[in-house]
């Protein structure tokens, strides 16, 4: 890493580009399915996929209102920080059997630290609108990012223990190293029941970090309206629905590259750019399946909780999932 | 020229009861239950004005409510649609002339449909936000066909 060269700056800057555009469009399209699907699991007809475009597009026209005691700046700040942020962590995250553009600039620990980013910035976007409603929901999306961090780390921190385990020569934290070790070929039978309990952990983690049911306490529409959105309008709300349909890819991109790094085109002999667009697809068959499980599944069968329960939740059953799964993927290690 | 064509598959409506008995409420909550599914439309319930494009106001405004419905009304970011729903909304039904309203909805804030009915059919308030739309790019047709000043 000490120089590289003009062509591959401008290589990574089009790649960026790219990724973010697509990591925007597919983002929304799944949001288009994930309604469609809760839709017809309630027995209703639901939106068309392409509603989450339609509503984008609306809102761009529509008038934006910045509230008499907010404080400007921060106020519109705030929705373009949280959609930069979570593209930005788009851009470490590798698709398919394509290394992560950003590959060797950051591992996951550095993905960890931006994934607090969009949560931040909402936070702060909540604080500045000076509402009661968005007041609230800027607490308790504050409460939620102390809640579940530490499952997050936990599962993250095990499977690269292990790996530095296994391979102590290799850069564990990175994702090319995740990616290349899938955890289910390192572990007994022991260390696979963690790994299953890991995988649990951070199934439990997506929604919240999402705010999607029964996690979604800081937005709650019933309650707070809108909680920390509530005094966004037009184009500010735009951006925040597209870095709502980003963070999914980026938590479901990071359940498959920690937990499913799995590609078929091996399997069916193909290979050069033939592969590459095979696994690719592969890849967003596997976001799509996570994301069905994570969110969309939970998301109609139960409801929201409260935000001490969500706590509660978090700290208390989730949290020792967490660690029995680091401690079975340890004992793995150490009687094997 | 058409206002925006993403504007008639995804209206947001923000639901005002400004006094009203409840009946009207609870047909539109039915709209949204599986039998109507408002959502086949792109019509999505929004608890916050600022997001809305749609006000669906139920009932006669009493006099404490005027205030508010006119600052509702304000929030509520252009280009926009006020729907009166229920024949208490649209003139004061049993209750006209009452010594505590101020009117019916068209008296405080201007109404661009009128939804009938005592409560109102979902089906006819799914319809009521649907012609809301047709109506308003009319209006911005024939502003844009008058001469520019």
């Amino acid at each position: 890493m000490t120089s590289i060269s003009l062509f591959e700056i401008l290589v990574k800057i089009i790649g960026a580009i790219v990724i973010a555009f697509l990591g925007i469009v597919i983002g929304l399209f799944y949001k288009g399915i994930d309604r469609k699907l809760a839709a017809r699991m309630q027995a209703r007809v639901g939106p068309p996929i392409r509603q989450p475009f339609l509503d984008f597009f609306k809102l761009m026209i529509k008038e934006n209102i910045v509230p008499e005691n907010a404080v400007p700046w921060i106020f519109n700040g705030a929705p373009i920080m949280t959609l930069v942020s979570s593209i930005t962590i788009l851009l470490y995250l590798p698709v398919g059997n394509i290394p992560p553009i950003l590959s060797g600039y950051g591992d996951i620990v550095l993905i960890i630290y931006l994934l607090t980013l969009p949560a931040i910035g909402m936070v702060v976007g909540g604080f500045a609108s000076g509402s009661p409603y968005a007041n609230i929901g800027a607490q308790r999306e504050m409460v939620m990012m102390m809640s579940y961090e530490l499952p997050l780390v936990t599962a993250v921190i095990a499977l690269g223990w292990k790996l530095s385990q296994v391979y102590p020569q290799l850069n564990v934290f990175s994702l090319v190293a995740i990616n290349a070790n899938p955890i289910w070929g390192l572990v007994g039978p022991l260390g696979f029941i963690g790994a299953i309990l890991l995988f649990i952990t951070l199934a439990a983690v997506t929604p919240g970090e999402l705010s999607k049911i029964p996690f979604d306490a800081p937005e709650a529409e019933t309650e707070l309206a809108g909680g920390i959105l509530v005094e966004y309008s037009g184009r500010n709300l735009a951006l925040f629905g597209l870095t709502d349909a980003v963070k999914t890819i980026v938590m479901t991109s990071l359940t498959v590259a920690l937990f499913f790094p799995y590609g078929i085109s091996h399997l069916l002999a193909f290979n050069g750019a033939f592969a590459l667009i095979v696994d690719t697809l592969f890849f967003l068959v596997k976001i799509f399946l996570v994301m069905f499980f994570e969110v969309t599944f939970i998301r109609v069968a139960v409801a929201r909780l409260k935000i001490d329960q969500v706590s509660f939740a978090y700290w208390i059953p989730v949290s020792i999932i967490g660690l029995l799964g680091l401690m079975l993927i340890v004992l793995d290690t150490i009687i094997v | 020229m058409k206002l925006n064509k993403y504007f008639e598959r995804s209206l947001w409506v923000f639901h005002l009861n400004t006094g009203s008995c409840n009946g009207c409420d609870i047909e539109i909550v039915a709209g949204l239950t599986p039998r109507y599914d408002l959502e086949r439309f792109g019509i999505k319930l929004v608890g916050s004005p600022k997001h809305a494009d749609v006000l669906l106001v139920t009932g006669p405004v009493t006099g404490r409510m005027t205030d508010r419905v006119k600052r509702i009304y304000e929030q509520t970011p252009n280009p926009k649609a006020v729907i009166a729903v229920g024949t208490c909304g649209t003139s004061g039904g049993v209750f006209y002339n009452s010594y505590n309203l101020a009117g019916s909805i068209d008296k405080v804030i201007p109404v661009d449909v009128y939804v009938l009915g005592c409560p109102v059919r979902p089906e006819a308030i799914i319809n009521g936000v649907l012609q809301a739309w047709i109506k308003l790019e009319k209006l911005r047709e024939s502003m844009n066909a008058a001469p520019a000043k």
